[in-house]
């Protein structure tokens, strides 16, 4: 059994940060799996095996949606970038370096402090 | 602090996070023009003017054996709606008041949302460019009948194609053509809405400040919206009875493609 979610000396590690390592693993096996179940449905031709598969690669949808929202609860700069870019209308790109700007330069989104960060709402449509 | 002055304003965090959330509450419904052309910034309260890529010649040069040219620009213009809310409304906020009364603020909030439609729409006389007025097409018409809205629609689509405008296609309608679109079903009972999402392959838009209604094509690269300071909340100034504050906005708006888009008359 490997340790290899570990970069530096376990025995060095605080527990909390172990805990992380360690969900942070879980995640990027979640992520394959999606990836392997995508790649496996795209080729099969037997519809109960598509249908075992599709289930199946659900699951892996659900795991990874925990295993992010634990991660997001104990790192609060990494939730408050998350929260400006997922599920957000518009260009990811942008979305990404405003809410990077928020959370670590302590820049608000909109450009300016006080602004509304309403943005581009392309896609957002009622 | 920046120019919008907030933290002078006799105003709690929590008051002020409340009246952000209430202004963009009221504000993501209408802002018709952000859903259908392409955003860029904001760049900022200090960006004031957008790169047309083209040039003016100038009269004369300093010396013999140079030539020079000017650079053409577009000015940003800002947008400011005003507004007083109670101090006593604000007090009750902090204490916990579920309904305090910010009719202001919305009513702030839907008028310079109407004046960004309308600038982008119609356009604002030695300003602003706005699509209809760019629009080479000939105009169209909804008519009276409201069940009759997918012909004029249907041809502002086949005109689009014509002109070598690929889709999707949106429906920008008025406050009035919206409302009437919602509320009539075809013969059979089919929502009239959904008959014109077929035809569009796009989305359907209410844009309070319209008049009539626009199909536009959202392909991208045809209408490009360029935001200076995105909308915000500033404080102007208090007594002991209200405090004034702004909705405000810089912003320039170009088209580089005007086949795109036909109007339809109401």
């Amino acid at each position: 059994m490997g340790f290899d979610q570990y970069h530096e000396p376990p025995d060095e590690l605080p527990p909390a940060t172990r805990t992380f390592a360690r969900l942070c693993a879980s995640l990027t096996e979640e992520a394959e799996a999606i990836g392997w179940y995508e790649q496996r449905l795209a080729v099969e031709t037997d519809p109960e095996a598509r249908a075992v598969m599709s289930d199946a690669q659900g699951e892996e949808f659900k795991h990874f949606s925990m295993d992010l929202e634990f991660l997001l609860r104990r790192s609060p700069a990494w939730r408050e970038i998350a929260q400006g870019v997922l599920f957000q209308p518009g260009d990811i790109v942008e979305h990404g370096e405003e809410a990077e700007a928020e959370a670590l330069e302590g820049e608000a989104p909109g450009g300016e402090p006080g602004s509304l960060g309403i943005g581009s709402l392309k896609g957002a449509f009622r | 602090m920046n120019h919008l002055l907030r933290s002078l304003a006799p105003i709690s965090d929590a008051a002020w996070k409340e009246l952000d959330e209430e202004a963009t509450e009221r504000l993501t419904p209408a802002l018709a023009a952000r859903k259908l052309v392409d955003f860029s910034g904001p760049h900022g309260w200090d960006h004031s003017s957008s790169n047309l890529g083209r040039t003016a010649p100038l009269a004369s040069a300093p010396c013999d054996g140079v030539t020079g040219l000017q650079r053409r620009v577009q000015p940003l213009i800002e947008l400011r709606a005003d507004f007083e809310l109670s101090r006593a409304e604000l007090r009750d906020l902090d204490r916990g008041a579920v309904d305090p009364d910010l009719e202001a603020l919305d009513t702030a909030a839907h008028q310079i949302a109407v004046a960004e439609n309308t600038t982008v729409f119609h356009g604002w006389h030695g300003a602003i460019t706005g699509i209809e007025e760019a629009s080479p097409h000939e105009r169209m018409h909804l008519g009276e009948v409201t069940n009759a809205y997918p012909m004029p629609v249907a041809g502002a689509v086949e005109r689009l194609l014509q002109s070598g405008i690929s889709g999707p296609y949106a429906l920008a309608l008025g406050g009035e053509q919206y409302q009437r679109v919602v509320e009539t079903a075809e013969n059979g009972g089919y929502p009239l809405l959904e008959h014109l999402r077929k035809i569009l392959e796009g989305p359907i838009v209410w844009a309070p400040g319209v008049k009539g209604a626009l199909v536009l094509s959202t392909r991208g690269g045809d209408f490009l919206f360029e935001s200076g300071q995105d909308l915000a909340l500033g404080y102007d100034g208090h007594d002991s009875e209200v405090v004034r504050l702004y909705l405000q906005e810089s912003l320039s708006f170009r088209i580089a493609t005007p086949e795109a888009a036909v109007v339809l008359d109401p």
